[in-house]
């Protein structure tokens, strides 16, 4: 997909003045984060445990080629293959050869981020696939050739109403009339809608939560169960999945999995996880005939050397952008590419090249709650004010205007020149003033309007502190005794 | 208005010393950090502060030399810059016992920045370190280190407080205010419904994303509003103008004021933005 | 493997970022360590108590995740439980299953109004039947080991889905249920597909309405039966 980051601005503000997302987004804090803050307080083991999934994951990245090569072992020990990709295009070109050499043409698929990052569907759509998101969330948003607005719950910003709408216009052999109006009958039609796509299937795509290298298992989380039917029916099954989303053992994945759902909805764990390994066995009465792994690297392994390594060890469970400020004031959308939030703030640079994405690392107060949140203790403000900086050292366009950039040099200097920057002070306290004076608002005060577009600014009190805290000395100096009773003047 | 501490400390205090000292029985020496909102914006933050730290038994002194903490270069990616602020206010405030300021955003920056921002520079690592320990946020200094339990002031009605992301989750301070507030005659604490989330100041992030600031902001504006308090409080400056700003575009008549005016009985003259 | 295959160019790019060489036998061994010694982390309290807690605990996880369950004495009381289950939800009487020996022994002869399918399911059938090899206490939840004797399509196909664990499959933690699949598969290896199962299929992608039966199983009844 193209990445729209660089407008990421435009995009904001259109999405805030969207009625129905709002109202969609309000959804955000009430759901998740409560939820996630009960399931905590359930766990007392919650913070210990996280230290222990860091570790492991920072001993995975430490150790990632190995663990690759012992996972990628296990694979074929059960019958399965494994296709190592280094970009989005090698993987999508891998996938195609795969369904055409076992003639699929009918796909249906689980939900993948890293599907949506190597933009498979628009690969497989134009090559005459059929192609059908199974996940509700997503196959809602392909119906609306749309992307997801969030890691975990894609259709995040859609009302039921609008469900209804597209509903109506693409399942047409459905009765015209039939009632739409609770989000049940909405599921319920969906069930039946997609139910034929899964037996239809020839081949399943799934992403993978885990890739577990001690028993060559990718690991599938769930509530609804179609990313098992996806990969059950079908007489191919396709994983997709980035490099960093090796675990060694079982131990390990249930370390995190302990985690996960938690941090993710709240739930002491997902209705599904699955393990699956390899092709159907003999005896065997259901399950894959082939089973593929594609391996997408798409620049992590140059992340492993950077400053950014952290960033690998992320899960996608959306934590970060449940809590976030600005994602719960725009949506998953205005961050223009796939992955939104504190966490698509930091990969989408990563990802698509600074240059790219540059307003993205702005988009935090640094307010910190990512970071308090993620069950991976990923210090995303941290990688934040690496991406600043790196774009600050590139004079990446979209962060800063050649404008702010001179006030900021003006203030560091004058901020190095204490006593011009307390003259300065002064006089620009005494303009204020002079203006709150004469109009009683600062609203069309110079170098205010960016503030006073949408609050007020209040008035400066009157004079430094510098400049009254020495005049209080002096006079303290004169008359030490008075002040404490009487409290400073001005 | 006079904090108390406990009977230990306050029988020192009594004896001419201030309790846990650095300095070998002399009242401690705090360099305050005034911050360049509270120099700018609102002096009598800092008389409060000075107030309040000369009542526990310090000893105050305003460094000249200090202008800001560097964050406006320091967020915005310019780390060269920054580091040259930085520089300036360790140096300066190298020889007190203490460095307080009234904002945990500052505080924040110095503790918990300039380490990193100034490693492989002039200072050397160990200087930097020792620094940083010294500097502490005005409520917490307080409570932690001067083991300040009650304020005897009086402040009559309801009040809900704002944590500033800094102080809540840069250094961990969240009873430390509210024991303060709770031990005031007459005042009533209530909370804000969602006590942990963003004001959306996040400095130059208000101007540079002020549509998105503005939604957050609305958020808080309501919950504030909610809680019925006529007066909130916060423990930094940049939260606090950002609040009013909104309250007053909406107004809505809500006082707000920091949390040092309220402690030093400093609440005669108008509130920020009133006058 | 694939024409576009860069198995060895990935690896070495990782083997250059981490500035590590692929023969350096200590990081070999530590990581084949790892593999084989599988050291747990930690338990949760709330997995390592009293075993009547634990089935307590065990069900009431499951029910607060829509799950129905009901305790059986006996093996032999289960022919006529899945009759009960089916009658009370008005279904036809048909089960489909798979050929797990615990099941075949069962003396389905006392039911002679119940039709049995053995194999893979179909998308036909209403109510499906497993056996789970361990019931996880800590989170409510049901772990089932593909194969011939309990075809995975059974656990996602029908809309009801009825699973038998016998009490004594109870146990505390996932690392228990691990131990379990080891003991039967052996080390570093799993049946096809291993499904931890906690609940009827389940989704909130509609404005967070929580709705049951999603696209697998609209409810799940549990079967926990004791010592015979």
């Amino acid at each position: 997909m193209r990445a729209t980051s660089q407008a990421f601005l435009e995009n904001a503000e259109r999405a805030l003045g969207d009625v129905q997302l709002q109202r969609a987004l309000e959804n955000v804090p009430r759901g998740f984060v409560t939820k996630r803050a009960a399931a905590r307080a359930r766990l007392p083991e919650f913070d210990a445990l996280r230290d222990e999934a860091r570790a492991i994951k920072d001993h995975v990245l430490a150790n990632l080629d190995l663990y690759l090569e012992e996972y990628e072992r296990k694979v074929v020990e059960a019958g399965g293959h494994v296709h190592w990709a280094a970009s989005s295009a090698e993987a999508r070109a891998i996938i195609v050869d795969i369904l055409n050499a076992a003639g699929a043409r009918r796909v249906t698929k689980g939900k993948s981020m890293v599907s949506e990052e190597m933009a498979l569907n628009e690969a497989l759509v134009p090559q005459g696939f059929e192609v059908t998101e199974t996940d509700l969330g997503e196959y809602l948003i392909q119906l609306r050739g749309e992307t997801p607005s969030h890691i975990i719950a894609p259709a995040v910003h859609l009302n039921k109403e609008q469900v209804a709408t597209d509903f109506r216009r693409h399942h047409r052999a459905l009765p015209a009339g039939r009632p739409l109006h609770e989000p049940s009958a909405l599921v319920a039609e969906a069930r039946q809608v997609l139910r034929e796509k899964f037996l239809a299937a020839d081949a399943g795509i799934t992403g993978a939560n885990f890739l577990v290298a001690e028993t060559g298992s990718a690991v599938i989380v769930t509530n609804e169960g179609n990313g098992d039917l996806t990969q059950t029916l079908a007489r191919v099954h396709i994983v997709v999945a980035s490099l960093e989303k090796i675990v060694p053992t079982l131990e390990d994945t249930t370390t995190i999995l302990r985690l996960l759902a938690r941090s993710a909805t709240g739930q002491e764990c997902a209705t599904y996880t699955t393990f699956s390994c390899g092709p159907r066995r003999p005896g065997d009465v259901d399950g894959p005939e082939e089973y593929h792994v594609v391996l997408l690297d798409n620049g992590r392994s140059e992340l492993l050397a950077s400053d950014f390594r952290p960033i690998l060890r992320c899960i996608r469970c959306g934590a970060c952008m449940n809590h976030c400020p600005v994602y719960q004031a725009v949506g998953g959308h205005a961050y223009g590419w796939v992955y939104p939030g504190p966490v698509g703030a930091v990969l989408t640079p990563a990802l698509i090249g600074i240059a790219e994405a540059a307003p993205l690392p702005e988009a935090s107060t640094f307010c910190g709650r990512c970071e308090e949140v993620c069950p991976m203790q990923i210090p995303l403000p941290g990688l934040l004010r690496k991406w600043r900086m790196r774009a600050h050292e590139a004079q990446a366009p979209g962060t800063t205007p050649w404008q702010g950039r001179l006030a900021l040099r003006a203030w560091g200097w004058l901020a190095r020149h204490p006593r011009l920057y307390q003259l300065a002070a002064r006089l620009g306290v005494g303009i204020a003033r002079g203006f709150w004076a004469r109009y009683g608002r600062l609203v069309g005060a110079p170098f205010t309007s960016a503030w006073t577009r949408y609050r007020d600014l209040p008035a400066p009190e009157g004079g430094t502190f510098q400049a009254r805290w020495r005049r209080h000395q002096r006079h303290r100096q004169l008359s030490s005794a008075q002040w404490r009773h009487k409290g400073p003047g001005q | 208005m006079r904090p108390q501490r406990p009977e230990t400390a306050a029988s020192a205090r009594t004896a001419g010393s201030a309790g846990r000292t650095a300095n070998g029985g002399q009242s401690p020496h705090v360099g305050l950090f005034v911050t360049c909102l509270v120099d700018l914006m609102r002096p009598s933050v800092g008389f409060a502060a000075v107030k309040l730290l000369e009542e526990a038994g310090c000893r105050v002194s305003v460094p000249r030399t200090q202008t800001c903490c560097g964050q406006p270069a320091y967020n915005s990616g310019d780390c060269a810059e920054a580091a040259r602020i930085a520089r300036q206010v360790v140096e300066a405030f190298e020889p007190f016992d203490y460095v307080v300021a009234p904002s945990g955003s500052c505080a924040g920056m110095l503790k918990r920045h300039y380490p990193a921002l100034l490693a492989g520079g002039a200072i050397a690592p160990e200087r930097v370190a020792a620094f940083a320990a010294k500097v502490h946020e005005l409520t917490a200094f307080l409570v932690d280190v001067l083991g300040v339990e009650r304020i005897n002031a009086r402040h009559d009605g309801r009040v809900t407080y704002h944590d500033s992301c800094s102080c809540l989750r840069e250094l961990g301070i969240r009873e430390q205010p509210r024991r303060l507030l709770r031990s005031i005659k007459g005042l009533e604490l209530v909370e804000l419904a969602r006590p942990e989330e963003c004001c959306g100041f996040g400095g130059l992030f208000s101007v540079k994303y002020g549509a998105i600031s503005n939604a957050i902001v609305a958020r808080k504006a309501a919950d504030i509003t909610a809680t019925g308090a006529p007066l909130v409080l916060a423990g930094d400056l940049g939260c606090l103008l950002n609040i009013k700003g909104k309250l007053r575009r909406e107004g809505r008549a809500v006082s707000v004021r920091h949390i040092a005016e309220v402690l030093a009985g400093m609440t005669d003259a108008p509130a920020i933005g009133e006058e | 493997m694939s024409r576009f295959d860069q198995r060895d160019e990935i690896l070495a790019r990782i083997r250059r970022a981490l500035g590590a060489a692929d023969d350096d036998p200590e990081r070999r061994l530590a990581v084949m360590k790892r593999l084989f010694d599988h050291p747990p982390g930690t338990v949760p309290a709330r997995a390592r108590r009293p075993r009547d807690a634990l089935v307590a605990q065990f069900i009431s996880m499951l029910e607060s995740q829509a799950a129905q369950v009901s305790r059986l004495e006996r093996a032999r009381d289960i022919p006529k439980a899945v009759v009960d289950t089916l009658r009370r939800r008005n279904l036809a009487l048909r089960i489909r299953h798979g050929s797990d020996p615990y099941l075949a022994a069962l003396d389905w002869a006392s039911e002679p109004a119940l039709t049995r399918h053995l194999g893979a399911a179909t998308a036909d059938d209403a109510a499906g039947l497993s056996r789970a090899l361990a019931g996880i206490s800590e989170t409510g939840t049901l772990l089932l080991a593909s194969g011939p004797d309990n075809p995975t399509t059974i656990n996602f196909l029908p809309p009801l889905h009825i699973v038998v664990v016998r009490e004594a499959d109870i146990v505390g933690s996932y690392e228990e249920g691990w131990a379990q699949l080891r003991a039967l598969y052996g080390e570093r290896s799993l049946p096809r597909a291993v499904n931890l199962v906690s609940g009827p299929s389940r989704t909130a992608d509609i404005e967070q309405t929580l709705i049951m039966g999603a696209h697998g199983p609209v409810a799940l009844h549990v079967f926990i039966v004791g010592s015979d």
